[in-house]
């Protein structure tokens, strides 16, 4: 379902130029591999696991807010990404998982017993934990044959869990900080809009299946 | 320039400056003044002399780059490294404290004459972030209870309540549309813990006057208890018979208690504080340390919290 619609809204949407996917991936990951080389090369300031363990954090929000634009910019600009939509996501992921690596290799050391603790007392830990594992199934099938398997409707209904990974995100950078900072915020007004304007048009759209005039 | 090892020198001494800094600081330290062009805050950094304390730790001292790039300081905004670029803007010359309230000797002191009565000694202590980390920081100061002695509190005096400037044409982060804390700045400490030895006004890190990000011109160090009691850029010290309302706690009374002693056995709400990592100690791969009860000083403070219950008042 998803597919076809990408390629009805292809047809009306704005000529982009294509560029290879790979290439999405390829400038995804540059701020990865600078973070850690200036981690390595003590360029991140005075508390180099910190800086690392909340900017992987934060590129995995800014990724996985940037697949929740791909839907609003083709509807109401006809700008169409949709083709980009699964490395965007992907990265997501992957970003995520560099950030959970971080903090459980580099920040507490393996300990499995305060990681678990962590897990357990901490709303934040437990919350971002929980939005990992919610992304796992995304990822796993982020691929042609998953969606063949799934059929397109299963999979696009499994796929809706990444609005609550995006709730589960915002919330996580919310309570790690002391007081309220600007920033988090933002991060959750974001969200809150993309997810509103879903909110609004489903409740805006007729029960049955919208279909194309013959 | 001479440097020499300091060994034959008594505490009581004032130590030229040139002397007492081993070479490895004042490398740090002549760093630090490369960097002055580059900020404002430095520009002013002038040396003060400062005689050695029993109070000092010898454990490696964080360095003079880590201790003045890497602070909180929300006047100047929540990022770490927002008081380095912003705390320029601050004039802490001409600056002046007030001391009123329950005071014999209520008085406005200037900055200098303070500096100039006062029997300056660099205090090296451990510092404890709430956040879980810490730095250990060669401060310059003197006992807070060299001031308390000389405003000659009432015998009503119980509590000793601090304020930080309040000038959001100076301070960029007083300016925000949403208030992060409700300013001005305020502390507060109980007048035992205001008098205990321990207890510092320190004017200078590094054996120079404090950079603004770091809180000039004067600011409270106390060792044993979470940094954000450590109340920057000073103006006003009152005496007072209640325990006065502090910052933090207005803002989240849940989280940050008046006392705010470290204490690895009770937890922040939301992170254990249990273990610390010490800035500047294996970079990206530094391993978290224990952290101590009273952050190591225990020794010296615990009996002021005799039959306290430390996890009712944290």
């Amino acid at each position: 379902m998803q597919e076809r619609a990408s390629v009805q809204a292809a047809k009306k949407g704005f000529a982009l130029p294509q560029v290879p996917k790979i290439l999405v991936y390829i400038v995804g990951f540059i701020p990865a591999v600078w973070l850690f080389y200036a981690g390595i090369t003590d360029q991140l300031g005075a508390d180099p696991m910190r800086t690392l363990e909340q900017e992987l954090g934060e590129w995995a929000f800014r990724f996985l807010i940037a697949t929740l634009t791909i839907t609003p910019l083709r509807q109401l600009f006809s700008v169409n990404l949709l083709r980009y939509r699964r490395a965007i996501g992907l990265l997501a992921f992957y970003y995520a998982l560099l950030h959970l690596i971080t903090y459980t290799v580099l920040d507490q050391g393996l300990d499995f017993a305060a990681i678990g603790a962590d897990i357990v007392k901490r709303p934040y830990i437990t919350i971002g934990m929980a939005t990992f594992v919610i992304l796992v199934p995304l990822a796993i099938t982020s691929n042609n044959l998953s969606i063949r398997r799934l059929g397109g409707q299963a999979w696009a209904k499994l796929h809706k869990l990444v609005y609550l990974a995006a709730i589960g995100a915002a919330l996580h950078f919310i309570l790690v900080v002391k007081s309220w900072p600007l920033e988090p915020l933002i991060y959750a007004a974001i969200v809150a809009v993309l997810l509103g304007y879903r909110l609004v048009r489903s409740l805006g759209r007729k029960p049955a299946p919208r279909r194309r005039p013959a | 320039m001479l440097i020499r090892r300091p060994s034959d020198i008594l505490p009581s001494e004032i130590t030229p400056r040139e002397i007492y800094l081993n070479r490895r600081q004042w490398m740090a330290g002549a760093a630090g003044l490369g960097l002055a062009a580059a900020f404002p805050g430095w520009a002013e950094a002038a040396p003060l002399s400062a005689a050695k304390s029993p109070f000092s730790t010898d454990e490696k001292l964080t360095s003079r780059e880590d201790v003045t790039s890497y602070n909180n300081y929300y006047e100047f905004g929540v990022d770490k490294d927002d008081p380095a670029k912003n705390a320029g803007t601050l004039k802490t010359s001409p600056w002046t404290v007030k001391i009123d309230g329950l005071v014999g000797k209520p008085q406005e002191i200037g900055i200098e004459d303070l500096i100039k009565s006062s029997t300056l000694e660099e205090r090296i202590y451990r510092m404890r972030c709430v956040e879980g980390w810490s730095m250990v920081i060669p401060w310059v100061g003197f006992p807070l209870s060299d001031l308390i002695k000389r405003a000659e509190p009432l015998g009503s005096a119980k509590y000793v309540a601090f304020e930080t400037a309040n000038r959001p044409n100076e301070m960029s982060g007083l300016r925000t549309v949403f208030p992060v804390l409700d300013w001005p700045y305020t502390e507060g400490l109980r007048l035992d813990e205001a008098m205990h030895p321990l207890t510092i006004l320190a004017v200078g890190l590094y054996g120079e006057t404090l950079p603004n990000q770091n809180g000039a011109p004067i600011r409270l160090v106390v060792p044993w208890k979470y940094g954000f009691k450590g109340i920057k850029s000073i103006t006003r010290i009152s005496f007072v018979e209640k325990q006065p309302q502090t910052a933090w706690n207005k803002q989240t009374p849940s989280e940050y208690g008046f006392y705010a002693n470290v204490n690895p056995n009770v937890d922040h709400p939301r992170w254990s504080q249990a273990t610390e990592r010490r800035i500047g100690e294996g970079g990206l791969f530094a391993k978290r340390r224990p952290t101590l009860m009273f952050n190591g000083y225990a020794e010296q403070v615990a009996s002021l919290y005799n039959g306290m219950d430390l996890k009712k008042y944290y």
